[in-house]
């Protein structure tokens, strides 16, 4: 075994109200400089949608991710030769237009303008060229625009699904969507990673951590096109790409990443996970719709005491381990198994896990009253938004999984109706858990965690043992005097 | 006295900066060693130029450095008329090639908006000078017959003779001045390498084909290696 810690992430999206406090809260800290105005490490989707960048599910276009090439695990884009091949122009890039051309307005000519009949006009210019333009599309353009028929219905997942359960989908009154928060998963088989001909981009050993190392990229695009979430960016004026660095100077110094610290619906959980890491790549093989459960059994249990004794072993450090046992992700993830993996189908063994929403589909309306349905069970499958379309999201087409996980969530909702309404009886809840398989002690700690938990329980930072890390590069005393990420320059080109 | 400067001093003086400066930007400046791509502003026209520019214009050096590196090689693989034919044709297409991906790539810069605000006045110098080479070269391969040939009795010992520190300037002096225009743009381009997005060029990764997928980076020693 090659145990390996992995700082990792659960969003639960019955909690998302879709306010883009984490996208703000990141652009401020991040990427609020020129030529990466564009960039949205966190993003809020609304979906069904066509996302950012527009389809970006879509593989047959972008190619992004793995694919199995007989026994053997490809990038999606191509062989390594064949990704040399095209260095002088990548086919698989995305372009600006799929994101969108950054704007602002000339707000001076509100005050500058002469005294006349007409109310002054502030234009829209590009913030790449400066010069005036149609804003065709923006960050959230699609925002809560799950009914329409140019964002939802071009959604890469809709168009997978019937005819018959599309019109479903998009049925006055019937209309359903919900929000898909976005950063980058900090995969274990990481495309971005392999696709870098520079070999720029590596995985944080200790923490999993995913980054580009600036001074060695040399600005192929490869990650862009490889990372099949699109979340490693090119920076047009640095001639860089950037990503998502999961906050870790935050990190490190015993703070939640920006976008988890200012999440208002309080969604996100922080918390490490232990891995076997000589699993990856026969996990990364097996069928689409065997890639969630596999991913799941990788983790291991920090309880297990051979676990953890192979852990130490492994140079995993005794706190890390402790953190490990008070990880949210692991109760989410693997105890309570109500968290599945973005796209799995992708192959890049994502790292940040997602409760499907609940959404209102089970309830119907007796005598003006809004009550939970009858019979849950039966009534999931006729479910407002198809859990074909979710399962196409979260398990790489595997209902059963979907299944599985609503089961308990409608368990936990039928115990707690019962405890605080009483309109639900207690055989009601028995019968809940029975089909779900969860007993009531479950049942309270995941209603625990997913209403009144403090920060502290929802995430959990490992000690990132930072001081460890400086003394193998350099003296201490020298480390001491100076300040700042250890860039004596400013990331700017001056040549 | 021109001539011994433009033949004989200069092209030391561009290999001396192209390899001091490019030695000095690649240890204290690695973060901008790279070509910038603008691919992501504009990519469709960049296909038409990129493409064929850099296919066409690696074939072409690699031939000028085989006839300077293997005279006597070049000579014997160009002694049957028909090989020497083809080659001289497939160089003749190469070059026109290259001229055209040429124009293509600078039109691209001039017109698009969004690329022309990345652009600045070296990538202009170096587009002109790059330009001005494949012309140059275009027009000698088909006015001055057959250029396989003169350049390994002239180019070629003038070349071996700067290697050697002893530079014989005669050899490009009674030269046509097209060649002579092309020899030093050639050195000017070799000077211009590390103060533009040239320094690209020794930025080739072929340490990829053979690197494993992932790369893990560990700041502590672990106990068991791997």
């Amino acid at each position: 075994m090659n145990i390996r810690a992995q700082v990792s992430s659960v969003f639960h999206l019955d909690k998302c109200i879709g306010c883009h406090t984490c996208s703000i809260a990141c652009k401020n800290l991040w990427t609020d400089r020129k030529g990466v105005e564009y960039m949205w490490w966190n993003n809020v989707e609304t979906k069904p949608g066509t996302g950012y960048p527009t389809q970006w599910e879509d593989q047959q276009h972008h190619q992004g991710g793995w694919q199995k090439k007989g026994n053997d695990l490809q990038l999606r884009m191509g062989s390594k030769g064949a990704s040399l091949g095209r260095i002088f122009h990548n086919p698989d890039l995305p372009t600006m237009d799929d994101y969108y051309e950054p704007f602002t307005f000339k707000y001076q000519d509100l005050t500058n303008a002469p005294a006349g009949d007409d109310q002054p006009t502030a234009r829209p210019v590009s913030m790449v060229s400066g010069k005036p333009i149609k804003i065709e599309s923006g960050p959230n353009w699609d925002d809560d625009l799950s009914g329409s028929n140019i964002y939802a219905a071009n959604d890469p997942g809709v168009l997978q699904l019937s005819e018959k359960e599309q019109q479903q989908m998009f049925a006055i009154e019937k209309m359903v969507m919900f929000y898909l928060p976005r950063i980058c998963n900090h995969c274990l088989n990481a495309a971005c990673v392999a696709a870098c001909p520079s070999g720029a981009i590596y995985k944080r050993g200790e923490d999993g951590i995913v980054l580009i190392n600036q001074d060695k990229c040399r600005g192929w695009r490869m990650c862009v096109s490889a990372c099949p979430y699109k979340k490693t960016y090119y920076g047009w004026t640095s001639g860089k790409s950037e990503k998502c660095i999961h906050c870790y100077p935050r990190l490190e110094v015993g703070e939640a990443p920006a976008c988890f610290h200012s999440c208002v619906g309080r969604i996100r959980y922080l918390g490490v996970l232990l891995y076997d890491a000589d699993r990856i790549e026969d996990v990364a093989k097996l069928e689409d719709t065997e890639l969630a459960a596999a991913q799941r059994d990788m983790i291991l249990d920090p309880f297990d005491p051979r676990v953890q004794e192979e852990a130490l072993k492994c140079g995993i450090a005794a706190e890390v381990l402790e953190a490990a046992q008070k990880s949210p992700t692991y109760k989410f993830v693997k105890e309570w198994g109500i968290a599945l993996p973005l796209h799995p189908e992708y192959r890049t063994l994502p790292m940040l896990f997602y409760v499907p929403p609940l959404l209102p589909v089970i309830s119907k309306e007796t005598l003006n009253v809004q009550k939970l349905a009858d019979d849950f069970f039966t009534s999931l499958e006729k479910a407002r938004l198809p859990l074909k379309y979710l399962a196409g999201l979260f398990s790489g087409g595997n209902e059963e999984e979907i299944k599985a996980v609503y089961r308990k969530l409608i368990a936990v909702r039928i115990q707690r109706r019962n405890t605080t309404v009483g309109d639900m009886s207690a055989e009601e809840a028995q019968k809940a858990r029975d089909i779900a398989g969860v007993d009531s002690d479950m049942i309270e700690a995941i209603f625990r965690m997913t209403t009144i938990t403090s920060i502290k329980e929802r995430i959990v930072i490992p000690p990132m043992l930072r001081e460890q890390a400086i003394e193998a590069g350099m003296d201490t005393e020298t480390y001491k005097q100076e300040m700042g990420f250890g860039k004596r320059q400013p990331p700017k080109r001056r040549w | 006295m021109m001539d011994l400067i433009l033949f004989g001093v200069f092209p030391y003086v561009a290999m001396t900066l192209a390899i001091a400066v490019g030695f000095y930007r690649y240890c204290f400046d690695r973060y901008s060693y790279s070509s910038q791509s603008s691919q992501f502003l504009e990519s469709r026209t960049l296909f038409w130029g990129s493409v064929p520019w850099h296919y066409a214009i690696l074939l072409i050096l690699s031939a000028h450095l085989l006839a300077f590196l293997f005279p006597s090689l070049w000579g014997s693989l160009l002694g049957a008329p028909g090989r020497l034919y083809l080659l001289e044709i497939t160089g003749i297409a190469l070059g026109v090639v290259t001229t055209i991906a040429m124009l293509v790539l600078l039109l691209r810069r001039a017109s698009n908006a969004r690329v022309n605000v990345v652009t600045t006045t070296i990538d202009w110098v170096l587009l002109i000078s790059l330009l001005l080479q494949v012309i140059t070269g275009v027009y000698i391969a088909i006015t001055m017959r057959w250029g396989g040939f003169w350049y390994v009795h002239t180019v070629t010992p003038w070349l071996w003779s700067l290697v050697s520190f002893s530079p014989k300037i005669d050899f490009l002096v009674n030269m046509p001045f097209v060649v002579k225009l092309h020899a030093v743009n050639a050195f000017f381009l070799v000077a211009l390498f590390p103060f533009s997005r040239l320094v690209h060029v020794v930025s080739i990764p072929l340490a990829y084909v053979t690197r494993p997928y992932q790369l893990v980076i560990w700041y502590r020693q672990r106990n068991n290696q791997l």
